[in-house]
């Protein structure tokens, strides 16, 4: 099929639709307005749902309804308001819900800049909510990965009942590039049932509660336990990363997201000057792909193992996990807005080389 | 023998667990029996709040979703967006709809969410200890108001009846009390009403239900009916603020 130019947000809006999704409830907030302005014109021409909500408490909550209501649902928004939806990514994880969730981050604390960042890391894959939870969460470096992922989130979101977020740097949501449009649309009629929907007993079956109240200690241990033995499956079953030249690699760029495209600029420059370097993308952030970060860290030939990020360290928490100590991991990024330049990524190359 | 009296099909057998006198489980009774006599038990999706009320999607024979405290009204949205045949309900309490919720409720009714909420003031915090409401009275002692509520520290307190009924998109806005048998039979006359109009699609309903609480109003269940109409019903006044009904027959 031939390839259409994408502007970012658009693509991300256009694939849910093609995936599914009929419902959609959020609230603007650059970068990524494009997505609820986009939902606004096509969703009603799908026979879907365009909701603009009060604020983005409110429109993940309206998730939480429709997604117990059986809906395939979806909702947006940037990091502040990210924010506001940890209450209820947080209900919805306990209450076992599917829905997806895509956060077109800009740099932050508070109110912060409208500028692409990476800074919403530790709260996309700590669960950024309260209590044991985790969501399962995509980083796309380019358009076409945002919309490959986009049917692969709301299937995972199915099929463990649980959110799936998709979290990209303001500039995947602003830029464009060309889209293949691999997938057949999916058409939402012939989803597999979802008996544990509040769809009305119809007077046949036993009343449906869909709550996330666990008022005894042993119902709370036991639900914990069992949300906790799902999340173990995911981190066996559901990693993903890709790999560029790492193999007898000097040095291991880790990166996601736009900053593994600097990285493999970087590591071209690199290869100008003889250094052998490699990136490692992790696609899945959570569940994080360490063994196989290990695996590459740990060849004989690799001497450095360099994060490159939009913030100011957080995914470098997880690739010391992964590394176990058995080489030196060092951090280079630009936080707040700022993008780091091949030629920085570079230099922090060098250093962590020692040269 | 004739039946005279049988508990509503509305209800589960899960024993309540309101304290005695509390009024809550009359309104449940009001509610289930509605439900009931309206035939859309199978087809109704009710939305719990958190408050002593927490467990009503244990009490209601229907299908039930529970909410983060205050967010009922946006869950009930997402439902019954995707299913508009079907009756959606909220039961909420004043802590939930008119301070933590207070602008999920306001933009429900705003956009003409079709569905009915049951609102109970009881002018207190009840589930977390007798805190001060939004809608505890001047005057009135709380656990976080010790001396009473100070009008120059709080303010006072808010009619959300009034408020909602400003708002175009709210069909039909009451205030009942079930003090006396005669206030019982107009609480459910209220709710009907409500359910009937959000069956016919007319827009957002509210009934606010002035109810007890003895356990933390620090009276018996008898004082704390007497306590309910002699100061509760003063500041805030029974009756229908809003009927789009009345209005189209004009
Ligand atoms: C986000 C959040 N804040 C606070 C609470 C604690 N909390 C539970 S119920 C409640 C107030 C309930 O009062 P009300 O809504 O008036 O209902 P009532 O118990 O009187 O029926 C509070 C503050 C909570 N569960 N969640
Ligand atoms: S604490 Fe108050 S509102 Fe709650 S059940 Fe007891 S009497 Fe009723």
């Amino acid at each position: 099929m031939a390839k259409e130019l994408w502007k970012g947000n658009e693509a991300i809006a256009e694939a849910a639709i093609r995936a599914g999704c009929r419902c959609y409830f959020g609230y603007p907030i650059t970068p990524q307005s494009e997505i609820p302005e986009y939902m606004s014109l096509h969703m009603p021409k799908v026979g879907g749902i365009f909701l603009q909500s009060e604020s983005e408490v409110a429109a993940i909550n309206m998730v939480y309804g429709a997604s117990g209501a059986g809906a395939r649902v979806m909702t947006s928004s940037s990091s502040p308001g990210i924010s506001l939806k940890q209450e209820g990514i947080s209900y919805i994880c306990s209450a076992e819900l599917p829905a997806v969730i895509v956060n077109v981050m800009r740099g932050g604390p508070g109110l912060g800049t409208i500028q692409p960042s990476q800074g919403d890391y530790f709260q996309a894959t700590r669960g950024g909510g309260h209590g044991d939870y985790r969501v399962i969460v995509f980083a796309p470096a380019n358009i076409q990965e945002v919309v490959d992922l986009m049917q692969d989130s709301f299937e995972l979101a199915d099929k463990y009942r649980m959110p799936v977020m998709m979290i990209m740097d303001g500039m995947i949501g602003q830029m464009m590039e060309p889209v293949e449009w691999k997938k057949p649309p999916v058409n939402p009629e012939d989803l597999p049932a979802k008996p544990w929907a509040t769809t009305g007993t119809k007077g046949i079956h036993e009343p449906k509660a869909i709550h996330s109240l666990f008022i005894d200690p042993n119902e709370s241990n036991d639900h914990n336990m069992r949300l906790d033995a799902k999340y173990q499956r995911i981190m066996a079953d559901e990693q993903r990363y890709e790999t560029s030249e790492t193999e007898d690699a000097e040095l291991i760029f880790v990166a996601f997201g736009t900053p593994a495209r600097l990285a493999r600029a970087a590591a071209r420059l690199l290869e100008e000057e003889g250094i052998k370097a490699g990136v490692f993308r992790p696609i899945t952030i959570w569940p994080y792909p360490y063994d196989a970060l290990y695996q590459a860290a740990a060849q004989d030939s690799v001497k450095a193992v360099v994060t490159v990020e939009m913030n100011t360290g957080q995914m470098i928490d997880d690739v010391r996990i992964a590394v176990r100590g058995c080489k030196p991991v060092s951090f280079v990024g630009q936080a707040g807005g700022r993008v780091p330049t091949p030629q920085e990524v570079v230099a922090a190359a060098k250093s962590a080389l020692g040269r | 023998m004739a039946i005279v009296y049988q508990k509503s099909k509305g209800l589960t057998d899960v024993e309540l667990h309101y304290c005695p006198g509390c009024t809550h489980g009359i309104v449940h009774k009001l509610v289930a029996e509605t439900l009931e006599e309206l035939d859309v038990l199978g087809n109704t999706i009710g939305v719990a709040p958190v408050g002593c009320s927490v467990f009503a999607y244990k009490y209601f024979n229907c299908d039930m979703h529970e909410a983060a405290h205050g967010r009922a009204p946006a869950v009930a949205t997402g439902i019954k967006r995707v299913l508009p045949e079907h009756i959606v309900f909220t039961y909420q309490g004043d802590g939930d709809l008119a301070a933590i919720g207070t602008a999920e409720i306001v933009h429900a009714a705003m956009r003409g969410e079709k569905f009915t909420t049951i609102f109970i003031n009881n002018a207190i915090y009840g589930m977390t200890g007798g805190q001060m409401a939004p809608t505890t009275l001047v005057g009135q002692r709380a656990t976080t108001a010790p001396l009473g509520r100070d009008r120059e520290h709080y303010g006072s307190p808010i009619r959300m009846s009034e408020m909602l009924a400003t708002i175009d998109g709210a069909a039909y806005i009451e205030r009942v009390t079930v003090t006396t048998p005669a206030n019982i039979i107009k609480a459910k006359r209220a709710i009907k009403k409500a359910f009937q109009l959000q069956i016919a699609g007319k827009g957002f309903t509210m009934i606010e239900v002035l109810s007890t609480c003895p356990t933390n109003w620090g009276l018996t269940p008898v004082e704390a009916l007497e306590w309910l109409n002699n100061n509760m019903v003063p500041a805030f006044p029974l009756g229908v603020f809003r009927d789009i009904t009345a209005e189209e027959a004009k």
